[in-house]
């Protein structure tokens, strides 16, 4: 194997690690409340404006840009709850779905209107320099990116698997009345997953902007790519979604190096649809 | 007969709309509300009637739109001959989503709808033969008439009305036959409509399917209007929430629903575009955004449902309107 090829896959799995973070985030949800986030994606983006505007105000970097992030999506979220999703998820299918994908326009839009359809990038020098290791080049800024969203995709699994505030996560996931007879409340719960998922997505969207391209409507895109990766792990996986983030991310490379940039989409995309034909349980899932 | 009273008088108000407002501005108003009507009606096929909500409708309004502008590029024929082409080819894309997506939550159905109008949006941007970013044109100097290419919005905005009076009438068949029916009883639920014998994801994709052909139709008139169509013009995902929106707002699943929320948001957005210019369509996103939740949160079936019930409390009656219009045996 050349080593622009083992280049390409590590680059494509630093990437996937952010795709693995912010997917966990969409799987939390959907499997704890059968809903599915449409502006899981538009969160992302309002993350990586975050950064973008606490980098123009203090000139800080990632250090100050992903706990703030992680902050103020953890509000939005929390917020978004309280607002929206607890009234809907009592009503038709069409009003979950109209909701949150209402808000992912509200979002995108609120954010285009206020900061202009222009692409921005924090400045390259953000997180400098590149490693070069064995005579492979990796970008610090992809690397500080993928350890840290591995480092909190992992902590969340065990956030989840090993506490007593995710056993009870779990209990409401489970069976929301019989979690409040054991004196667990679910909307007390349900709050905390969805805090606990936009912070995901803020902390991805901080460390995304450290090399991406900041625009309104990228969070569309990355929506998408969120849909493949829960649809591939298995909904309500997050291990699933970390094998499968890593994955997207590697196939996403190697299709970019392989046929070229524009169709990395497409064959992304591409592989949704063979999921859902061929197998719609996912790699790790349950029915 | 009394129920025919009303629909008469709307009727005849819309014919002859264009003869009493005749600025260009005006009949082309009237015909762009038409058209969305149209659309926002098929989507309301399966969005309203089979409770599936699509949100990526707008690959089937590509579909038509790309196929009749492809027959005058390519073929040097008339538009109208790309319909059926187009038709086909709706069709078959809702049976690529359709068939796996069906079976599962409506959530892998509506995640699927968008993915599919993004990857056609990707694809035909860089495909040369559909034109890529630049898109294709239509006639600019009509040969005959049915080179479908007139400088006044009149004859659109017949030819819409007739559409439009086609699509209404195959949606209310629809509601009638068996398979509305079935769609009623699917949508009440599914398991113990599977359970009396009724094939729910066969008859939920045949309702996609129709929808699917209907938008194509739209969207081969759209392109015939503006003479051209682009990927952001023909397969933007804006069309799909614009769709989505006319239907949801008026009532998703009633038979005049679409047309009440065409009636109201065409005007608007035409207004404050006309207003703010290009800066307007961001914030007509932004209302429309706000519009959809607050719809949501408050009134997930729409404003004629709303209408109905306040009528039913003042008068103390069962509702006329609203649920009775989608639901009456």
């Amino acid at each position: 194997m050349s080593t622009i090829l083992v280049q390409v896959i590590v680059g494509g799995l630093l990437l996937g690690a952010v795709y693995a973070l912010f997917s966990s985030g969409l799987t939390l949800i959907w499997g704890m409340m059968n809903i599915v986030n449409f502006a899981h994606g538009d969160f992302v983006m309002l993350g990586m404006y975050v950064a973008f505007v606490v980098y123009t105000l203090f000139g800080a970097g990632p250090l100050l840009g992903v706990p703030i992030a992680a902050l103020v999506l953890a509000t939005v979220g929390v917020i978004v709850y309280f607002g929206l999703i607890r009234s809907v998820m009592k009503g038709p299918m069409l009003a979950q779905i109209l909701g949150t994908f209402g808000l992912a326009l509200l979002l995108r839009y609120s954010v285009f209107w206020a900061f202009g359809a222009n692409f921005m990038t924090l400045p390259e020098n953000i997180v400098g320099g590149t490693f070069d290791v064995f005579g492979i080049r990796i970008q610090a800024a992809r690397l500080l990116a993928g350890v840290v969203a591995l480092v909190v995709t992992l902590g969340l699994h065990l956030l989840l698997t090993r506490t007593s505030l995710g056993s009870k996560m779990l209990a409401v996931a489970e069976d929301s009345t019989a979690a409040q007879l054991m004196g667990i409340r679910p909307d007390s719960m349900q709050a905390i997953a969805w805090a606990i998922a936009a912070a995901a997505t803020g902390i991805a969207g901080a460390l995304i902007a450290t090399f991406f391209y900041i625009a309104p409507t990228v969070g569309e895109t990355l929506a998408i790519v969120a849909f493949v990766t829960v649809s591939l792990g298995g909904f309500g996986s997050i291990p699933g979604a970390l094998v499968a983030g890593l994955l997207i991310g590697v196939i996403e490379s190697v299709s970019a190096y392989w046929i070229g940039a524009v169709y990395k989409d497409i064959v992304v995309y591409s592989l949704f649809l063979c999921v859902l034909w061929f197998r719609p349980q996912g790699l790790m899932g349950k029915m | 007969m009394r129920r025919f009273f009303w629909p008469s008088i709307v009727l005849a108000l819309v014919i002859a709309y264009p003869l009493l407002f005749t600025t260009p501005f005006q009949q082309r108003l009237g015909a762009l509300i038409l058209l969305y009507a149209i659309i926002a009606s098929a989507w309301n096929v399966v969005g309203g009637y089979a409770g599936q909500v699509s949100v990526g409708h707008v690959v089937f309004f590509g579909c038509g739109a790309y196929a009749a502008m492809g027959a005058y590029a390519h073929f040097a024929v008339s538009p109208l001959v790309g319909i059926p082409v187009g038709i086909v080819a709706s069709v078959l894309i809702a049976a690529v989503i359709g068939v796996p997506t069906l079976r599962l939550s409506g959530h892998y159905f509506s995640m699927a709808t968008i993915a599919v109008a993004e990857l056609v949006r990707l694809i035909v941007t860089n495909t040369d033969y559909l034109g890529a970013a630049v898109g294709l044109s239509g006639p600019t100097v009509p040969r005959n008439v049915f080179d479908m290419s007139f400088t006044s919005a009149l004859p659109y905005y017949y030819l819409f009305l007739l559409v439009l009076i086609a699509t209404l009438w195959i949606t209310w068949r629809m509601t009638n036959s068996r398979m509305g029916f079935y769609l009623r009883a699917i949508k009440d639920s599914e398991r113990a409509a599977r359970s009396l014998g009724a094939q729910a994801s066969r008859i939920k994709l045949y309702a996609f399917m129709l929808s699917a052909g209907l938008t194509s139709v739209g969207g081969a008139l759209y392109a015939m209007m503006f003479g051209f169509v682009d990927p952001e013009s023909g397969l933007g995902i804006l069309i799909s929430v614009k769709m989505l929106i006319m239907a949801a707002l008026g009532g998703a699943g009633l038979l005049f629903g679409p047309l009440v929320g065409a009636a109201i948001l065409v005007p608007l957005e035409e207004i404050s575009n006309n207003l703010l210019g290009g800066k307007g369509a961001g914030l007509t996103f932004v209302v429309y955004g706000a519009i959809i939740v607050l719809l949501a949160r408050f009134q997930p079936g729409g404003l004629l449902l709303l209408l109905g019930r306040l009528r039913g409390r003042w008068s103390a009656k069962p509702p006329a309107t609203g649920e009775g219009a989608a639901h009456a045996p």
